[in-house]
């Protein structure tokens, strides 16, 4: 009985697509003078022959910040984790599709430099426990080449300037990264990444192990970052999705129900699915 | 045939229509990673050779001898002419005494571990268990030639010989080194494994358990004792892994069984076990036929401990993963 | 008709007798255990430590009859021994530990650490027959080489378990980490995943090069022993347990107060490295706590 529910759960959604693909072309249309930093094309990832996500068209500008909204399990973080081969290390996980970066498909590219021009902030701040600070921010560069030293000293500083840790952390960058706290450490993640200098960077809910304070506090260096860099960040608040970025993806049950700009989605969704959750109907 | 086809059809559309993604493996890491596998497999060949080399250089010896070689009682170096069972004996009689004297002691120490004891006097005691475990094989038969053996032989073989010396096992010279004083000197030597063992066991079963048994209206043992019974297969590979030990030891038992190749009722008398006759003849060996026999020992105790301990991992492996699952 | 109460309440007096009595047969055992231990400890220190001067660490050891001379032979020769030991096992044993953790299907990963625990379980002795075969026979003679081989092949299964054990311990968040800067993989390995793991990866190799150090069994046929200093590691070498088991089985007085010195040695060694262990892996809990 209820797989049968489940099914037409399902079907319903399934039926839906179209109209999705839809409003992403109308919103494609009003804005093609815009450069595209990230695209899909019908990507999908299963886990064991199990599709996760599937059907997945998204195009993504450059300087602007998009959050991924939708319910537990509708496949966010393994969309968004997708766009930087990190499924790579995951058993019996198949990513198909094609994703491009800057109108080039990424299988033509090296799986590291993939990496390096997609950076990524996890979840829970995860600092290399045996590196100072210091290293931890050149991590990237050091262990990709050699470089000279005042290279490395003006990219910490830079780094740790953009991701508004600096003055904290000026005087003692040879502790060890354990030494800061949680929201510190997030931000040493992002200085990490920004060493590397990427095109975008991907958010996996990166404030949800953190307290209010620290979760402002990131929410601002995402609006500086914005200048330079092509964000997207996965989110299960929707108030954050509502106060940082410009477009919202909402997911639901493995598929895009609805991309457009934020204000939309959250006043006016084409979807009424998306309604149904913007207001906190389910999820 | 006609299902076949559409099948394949369907699964050829599939495999067109998908453009899988696939990751670029750069050739540095392909190299560290079949160099990590080449290493992993040279543990693998190893065993593989080990088995070889000793089957290989125990041909004479079991040409010669053939399956009579376990069940001679015969090593007669002068008249080249060898069979195992003396030392067979040993090993086995010394392993049980072993086995029956650190099995409840274990056991004890397992529950006052994870049950009994606070934190600090915890710590100590499995501090001092690991050390027990660490200290090298040379030094409990050193301390067996000169503190056990003698203890053996003025205070513990006389006692047991006036109060149960109705027994056979338990009567004849009281020479102090022999198959008793070797199967308390293992039995001290496998207590730290198997206590470590029985501790881990002990400690997978869920805290639940114990709360429904004090929830009945239980004492503290018998909760404890419903919590051994639970874990009775992984005690019982703990118990095994320990006789392996046992079986395998060398030098401790070397210098305390007394070296005698013979089959006495009495558990005072010397005894020689497999081990031991390797350790000590084996540099000296007179000929081929001799080294040939001694390997052939070998090879009975390379078989004899590989089932054992296979038996055993298998056992605390499923124990461990049945209360993982819980 | 029956007093059904008084039954109950006699009944759970005898049950708490009976815990009570087996309780304190646990706190028995747990003495009892400790006993031997604490009783060789200190034999072996009252007779080691007073055998021991300095001598003992820079002579080579005296002819019957004659007093004085040492172990210093045997000493550089189990430091040679565990070192040639540690040159091959160590390698092995911390690169199948990789592989098992980091790339290792799970089926070929259980065969492995299988395959590990049949190797630890195979008794020194047998490892010493083996290493008698594939070194001492083909090079027609005792030597350090086929000691070392013997001591490196009973290394591997604890070095291969602790990093095996202890890259499990680092969170796959960190290896994720790494990856996402576009670090390939081995060099994440290398320079993340086995940097955050080394402290426990090298006490569980000192535990492992402690254990070593005492083995006599597969020592008696390989590298054999030497009463005097051994001029290249192709000859017979001495070593500190093969002297300690030479000397007990003798019957001279001045020999025994000799190996006692060389067990106080080795116990020292033990009981170093465990306590090093020991507060090695307390600190990896606190800071995981």
């Amino acid at each position: 009985m209820s797989e049968l529910i489940l099914d037409n759960i399902d079907n319903n959604y399934v039926s839906v697509i179209p109209a999705a693909e839809h409003s992403t072309a109308a919103v494609e249309e009003s804005h093609e003078h815009l450069k595209y930093t990230v695209e899909t094309e019908n990507l999908a990832v299963s886990f064991f022959g199990r599709e996760a996500i599937s059907d997945i068209n998204i195009k993504y500008r450059s300087n602007t910040i998009t959050a991924i909204i939708g319910p537990s399990g509708c496949g966010k973080s393994t969309f968004l984790r997708a766009l930087n081969f990190m499924h790579d290390l995951t058993p019996g996980a198949i990513v198909s599709g094609t994703i491009k970066i800057h109108g080039k498909d990424i299988s033509e590219y090296d799986m590291t430099d993939v990496r390096r021009r997609v950076g990524m902030v996890f979840q829970k701040p995860n600092p290399f426990p045996t590196m100072s600070i210091y290293e931890n921010v050149v991590a990237g560069l050091t262990l990709h080449k050699r470089h000279k030293k005042s290279h490395l000293d003006e990219t910490v500083e830079k780094s740790l300037m953009l991701a508004g840790l600096w003055e904290e952390t000026k005087d003692r960058l040879k502790v060890s990264a354990m030494a800061l706290s949680g929201g510190q450490q997030q931000r040493l993640c992002i200085a990490r990444t920004l060493a590397i200098n990427p095109e975008i960077i991907l958010f996996d809910e990166p404030t949800s192990a953190l307290d209010p304070m620290s979760t402002a506090k990131i929410e601002e260096t995402l609006h500086i970052l914005k200048k330079d860099y092509t964000i997207v960040i996965v989110t299960h608040n929707m108030q954050q999705a509502s106060r940082v970025s410009d477009y919202t993806s909402f997911f639901f049950l493995g598929k895009l129900i609805e991309h457009s700009k934020t204000r939309t989605i959250f006043t006016s969704p084409k979807q009424k699915l998306t309604e149904e959750y913007v207001i906190g109907k389910f999820g | 045939m006609y299902y076949l086809l559409i099948f394949e059809n369907t699964f050829t559309i599939i495999e067109t229509e998908k453009k899988i993604i696939r990751s670029s493996k750069k050739f540095s890491d392909i190299v560290f990673e079949n160099l990590t596998l080449l290493f992993a497999i040279t543990i693998i060949v190893i065993v593989v050779f080990i088995c070889f080399e000793m089957f290989k250089d125990s041909a004479i010896s079991r040409e010669k001898f053939g399956f009579g070689f376990i069940t001679s009682e015969k090593w007669d170096s002068v008249k080249s002419d060898y069979g195992a069972l003396t030392f067979v004996y040993g090993t086995v009689v010394s392993s049980i005494i072993a086995l029956l004297i650190a099995l409840p002691i274990s056991i004890g120490v397992a529950v006052f571990l994870t049950e009994l004891a606070n934190s600090i006097t915890k710590t100590t005691v499995s501090f001092l268990i690991e050390i027990l475990a660490a200290i090298p094989s040379i030094i409990y038969g050193f301390w067996g030639i000169f503190v056990l053996a003698p203890f053996m032989r003025t205070s513990v073989q006389p006692a047991l010989q006036s109060t149960l010396g109705f027994i056979p096992l338990f009567q004849g010279a009281t020479a102090g080194f022999g198959l008793l004083t070797a199967g308390i000197i293992l039995a001290i030597m496998i207590t730290p494994i198997i206590t470590s063992i029985t501790r881990d066991v002990l400690k997978a079963i869920p805290v639940s358990q114990r709360e429904a048994a004090y929830a009945l209206g239980s004492t503290k043992w018998e909760a404890i004792k419903m919590a051994l019974l639970n874990a009775k297969s992984g005690i019982l590979g703990a118990t095994i892994l320990g006789l392996g030990r046992a079986v395998g030891e060398t030098m401790a038992v070397t210098m305390v069984i007394g070296n005698k190749a013979q089959i006495k009722e009495s558990l005072f008398e010397p005894a020689y076990s497999m081990a031991s006759v390797i350790a000590n003849e084996f540099a000296e060996a007179s000929g081929g036929l001799h080294v040939s026999a001694l390997i052939e020992v070998g090879l009975i105790l390379f078989g004899v401990t590989f089932i054992i301990n296979s038996l055993a991992r298998i056992l605390i492996y499923s124990f461990t993963r049945k209360a993982q699952a819980r | 008709m029956t007093d059904y109460y008084s039954m109950i309440k006699n009944n759970s007096g005898r049950r708490k007798i009976k815990s009570r009595i087996m309780l304190t047969l646990c706190v028995t055992a747990a003495m009892l255990a400790i006993l031997p231990l604490v009783y060789i400890f200190f034999y072996t220190t009252i007779q080691g430590a007073s055998s021991l001067n300095l001598e003992f660490f820079t002579e080579l050891p005296k002819p019957v009859g004659e007093t004085g001379g040492g172990m210093a032979n045997a000493i550089v020769g189990t430091l040679t021994l565990v070192g040639l030991g540690s040159l091959f096992g160590i390698p092995v044993g911390i690169m199948a530990g990789i592989y098992v953790t980091e790339y290792s299907k799970s089926l070929f990963a259980n065969i492995i650490k299988f395959v590990t625990d049949v190797l630890s379980g195979i008794p020194s002795i047998i490892i010493g027959i083996f290493a008698y075969g594939v070194i001492v026979i083909p090079m027609q003679r005792f030597s350090a080489y086929a000691g070392g081989f013997a001591l490196g092949l009973l290394m591997i299964p604890t070095v291969t378990r602790i990093t095996e054990e202890m890259l499990k311990l680092v969170p796959h968040t960190i290896r994720e980490a790494a990856l996402a800067l576009g670090i390939p993989r081995w060099k994440t390995t290398i320079m993340i995943v086995l940097r955050t793991a080394s402290s426990g990866i090298i006490t569980g190799i000192l535990l492992a090069i402690a254990r070593a150090a005492g083995e006599t069994a597969p020592l008696l046929f390989t590298s054999f022993g030497n009463s005097f200093w051994s001029s290249s590691l192709d000859g017979p070498i001495a070593s500190i347990p093969v002297q300690i088991f030479n000397y007990a089985i003798s019957p001279y007085d001045e020999w025994h107060r000799k190996a006692w010195a060389g067990a106080f040695v080795l116990i020292a060694l033990v009981f170093i490295v465990s306590l090093i262990v020991r507060l090695a892996t307390r600190n990896k809990f606190s800071q995981s706590a």
